[in-house]
């Protein structure tokens, strides 16, 4: 594939592996649009005249491809390296935006989806695991630090996206034309902004490392190995499941607070002395999108100096704590509602952040990003039962006439329960057995096909 | 940084030029920057 080939992108003299951020935020400030996708859903319905959940279908379909493709394509990523990864990234999404403006122009809904979910989710998701792996490569010392950054940017990418399609939809009109124009204008621009990091991104040589920096020889006391563990086998391990669970159980307490936030707040202090406004509740839905992006680089940061295990110890205990508290303290206090929410959701943006580096830390760097992918499948579960838990509750809670912040503390104990199996996960999980490491050779070499990687654990042991 | 950060070995790229890093970190950081100004003013409406 020439440009895009692995061995075209091993860094020379003199790159500086702080080149590799930008390229990586790139990609993951693009396709982090996709949470910014409910500016389209009004203009949408108004001009296709469809109803809200078929608006919602196209950024539904794109989350569900976006976990199919980080899973399926992970080990593909790896082999064929992140320049070809995000160059697939940056057309499969910029393609997504122009066959949905060519849906909406002619008015065909189900090209929408196709378009913008469709063959917009593959983006996402190769988009998604395609920095990670080289970033962790690149930042051995701060493993966490590193794959923080990209991560934040997906959550940044809405913080771009939302006032910047606003803002076009108001200059081209909220017509099918005017959004046939936004959507193809953003798949123009989507692609010059991704280029960058195609451009930009390297990966290290062979044996590379930080000047000065040794890698600690403390693999069973802080469960950092320095062996490797190819995709294949992650899944066969009980740390791979233990850690699908912890993050299933993160993702699904925190999203379910952040896909309802603003009729939540206004909904629990609808009866005190000083109701939330609509106007309000925006800035509220603005302060948690800050605590969750923040949340992704600053807990990542802090889990290279404290620890993985002990930093999701921190989401999942006391994301409890804090539903406990929302629970007890009901609706007595505006500015502790708004410091608790945001503290959970800087620990879901937090859990998805340190992820990979904890993934790191098992299972080595060899095939991490492919293990990522399939871990991934965890918030597609989560993205559907987190909104799921806390709507139902809340709209039965509605129908038996109940007001304020009891439509929403059996959902808090609920949360709390699901962050509580977490924390037990989390507290199972123990370095790879051995027997599921790589031979030393296998690693050397350029990652393998699925059907080329060597199956090190012998039939017997099996 | 470029010493402790960088590779080495007998050919150069332009991946070591300050010019290089500026633009990469401008690329992304002006958008994001217009990002945190907007979300600044709408969350200053909770206070409001």
């Amino acid at each position: 594939m020439g440009f895009l080939d692995r061995s075209r992108i091993i860094a020379g003299a003199g790159w500086n592996r702080w080149l590799i951020p930008p390229a990586a935020l790139a990609i993951h400030f693009s396709i982090g649009q996709a949470y910014a996708w409910s500016v389209f859903k009004i203009p949408l319905e108004d001009s296709l005249d469809i109803s809200g959940t078929a608006s919602a279908l196209p950024f539904q379909i794109g989350i569900l491809v976006l976990g199919l493709s980080a899973a399926f394509g992970g080990t593909l990523v790896e082999r064929k390296g992140p320049r070809w990864a995000m160059f697939v990234s940056l057309v499969t999404f910029s393609s997504g935006f122009l066959v949905a403006a060519l849906g909406v122009a002619t008015r065909n809904y189900w090209l929408v989806v196709l378009g913008y979910g469709g063959i917009g989710g593959v983006g996402l998701g190769i988009g998604y695991i395609a920095p990670v792996s080289t970033l962790m490569k690149w930042f051995p010392d701060r493993p966490g630090m590193a794959t923080g950054t990209a991560i934040m940017g997906f959550g940044g990418g809405a913080l771009i996206a939302s006032p910047w399609s606003t803002e076009m939809l108001e200059a081209f009109g909220g017509d099918t034309g005017g959004i046939a124009r936004t959507f193809l204008v953003h798949g123009l621009a989507y692609a010059v902004f991704m280029s960058l990091g195609v451009v930009l991104v390297r990966v290290p040589p062979e044996g590379w490392r930080p000047a000065g920096w040794t890698p600690r020889d403390d693999a069973g006391k802080r469960l950092v190995t320095t062996a490797n563990v190819s995709a294949r086998n992650a899944v066969r391990t009980p740390q791979f499941w233990l850690l699908w669970v912890v993050l299933c159980m993160n993702v699904t307490a925190g999203i379910g607070v952040l896909e309802k936030a603003a009729p939540m707040i206004q909904d629990f202090f609808h009866d005190t002395a000083s109701p939330v406004s609509a106007s309000a509740a925006t800035g509220f839905v603005a302060l948690l999108s800050l605590a969750n992006m923040a949340g992704r680089f600053v807990w990542s940061s802090v889990s290279d100096v404290v620890g993985r295990k002990n930093i999701y110890r921190l989401y999942l205990g006391a994301g409890a704590l804090l539903y406990l508290t929302l629970m007890l303290e009901k609706d007595s206090s505006t500015a502790l509602f708004v410091a608790s929410t945001m503290a959970i959701l800087s620990f879901y943006g937090g859990g998805f952040a340190t992820v990979p580096a904890y993934l790191k830390d098992l299972f080595g760097t060899y095939q991490v990003g492919a293990i990522h992918g399939r871990l991934l499948t965890a918030w597609s579960i989560a993205g559907v039962a987190g909104p799921l838990i806390v709507d139902s509750i809340a709209d039965a809670a509605q129908r038996d006439g109940r007001t304020g912040p009891s439509l929403y503390t059996f959902s808090f104990s609920l949360m709390m329960g699901l962050l509580i199996i977490g924390f037990i996960a989390n507290e199972l999980v123990r370095p790879v057995n051995p027997k599921f490491h790589e031979p030393e050779p296998a690693v050397r070499e350029e990652p393998l096909s699925p059907e080329e990687t060597p199956d090190p654990i012998p039939a017997e042991r099996r | 940084m470029a010493d402790a950060d960088s590779p080495s070995s007998n050919t150069a790229e332009a991946g070591g030029s300050p010019v290089v890093m500026a633009v990469a970190w401008l690329w992304v950081a002006v958008p994001f920057l217009y990002g945190l100004y907007q979300l600044a003013e709408k969350s200053s409406k909770l206070f409001e």
